[in-house]
């Protein structure tokens, strides 16, 4: 028996980053804008997607993903409202991977508007896997507290964007907007932040407008 | 606990250089960990143990090497580590911040046992 030692230097996440960038690519080509919403579970992702759609339907095709650790209830929703929506069970993982995601790529219709990736409802482990999306939003609703972008600092520090989910709740809540926002755009100089309630309606129309002005972005540089 | 899902990434690395190799066995394996790359070395190494059970490296151990944050910065050129994310270059209070290391999960190095020609 000899031995032989061989020096590898391979990125863990290198065969993950590769299939993302793929995606990200053809996402690219065929001009459709696609988030990934990040949050602890119960932060109100679908029902923001719900909200969304009312300011984006008809006039934009969308379409849905939607990754839960059991049940089809999430994409059940989307679709009541008429829109394509696919779930991934991912039968106890965490997180959704970028291969999951090109499993689906070939039932994806080539002339949608927005794909909308909903992850697994946890705050830690999605931070870590590029599924292809253009924009990460991380989702934090007032009654989690506003000291949870520091103690997650990995969510925050690779979004985009920060919603604010249940902002109609800060008037009973001890729950500091002001605090939160600073603690997160310190750590992260780049995020855009959007105030926003699905109760109330809420910041919503300018998170719709900010996502229409990406995607003529997106489309006019790669036209 | 996504650490097992990057364990399993792990051995697909590991699987291939050792078939390339035609090792009979991995006795050794050396990560480096960025202690901002989201994972926990010591759950890497937790999940590196269960999964190793009935594979080619069910003999290897694990050694985790944790690597500091290392920011350059874009305006004075500082280079500096840290044990935490930071927001300003520590010389000139810039944000112009660019991450060197410490955000990775990276095999640097693993051992083989191969056959020796006859």
């Amino acid at each position: 028996m000899g031995k032989k030692e061989i020096l590898v230097l391979e990125d863990l996440l290198g065969s993950n980053n590769k299939i993302a960038a793929d995606i990200r690519n053809q996402l690219t080509q065929k001009g459709i804008l696609t988030i990934n919403l990040l949050s602890s579970p119960g932060a109100g992702k679908t029902t923001l997607l719900e909200q969304l759609f009312t300011f984006l339907h008809p006039h934009y095709k969308m379409a849905v993903i939607e990754g839960d650790i059991e049940t089809e209830r999430d994409a059940d929703r989307i679709r009541a409202q008429g829109i394509p929506a696919w779930q991934i069970m991912t039968g106890g993982a965490c997180h959704l991977e970028a291969k999951m995601i090109g499993r689906l790529f070939p039932e994806i219709p080539p002339d949608l508007d927005f794909l909308f990736i909903e992850n697994v409802g946890n705050l830690v482990c999605p931070a870590s896997f590029d599924l292809g999306e253009h924009l990460r939003f991380v989702l934090l609703s007032t009654p989690e507290g506003d000291d949870k972008p520091k103690k997650y600092p990995k969510a925050f520090l690779t979004a985009d964007s920060l919603v604010i989910s249940k902002a109609d709740l800060v008037p009973i809540l001890p729950f500091d907007i002001d605090r939160a926002v600073r603690e997160a755009e310190g750590m992260n100089p780049h995020l855009r932040t959007f105030i926003t309630s699905s109760t109330t309606g809420m910041g919503l129309k300018e998170l719709a407008e900010f996502l229409i002005s990406r995607l003529k972005e997106l489309r006019k540089n790669h036209a | 606990m996504h650490e097992l899902s990057l364990i399993a990434n792990l051995f697909e690395i590991l699987e291939k250089n050792a078939e390339e190799n035609k090792a009979q066995k991995i006795t050794y394996v050396k990560m480096q960990v960025g202690l901002l790359s989201g994972a926990v070395p010591e759950l890497l190494k937790t999940a590196f143990d269960i999964y190793k059970k009935d594979t080619i490296a069910a003999e290897a151990e694990i050694e985790i090497i944790k690597v500091p944050l290392k920011v350059e910065c874009g305006d004075c050129g500082q280079i500096t580590t840290h044990d935490d994310y930071i927001l300003f270059c520590g010389s000139c209070g810039s944000s112009n911040l660019k991450t060197l290391a410490g955000t990775d999960m990276i095999l640097e190095k693993m051992e083989l046992e191969i056959d020796s020609p006859s």
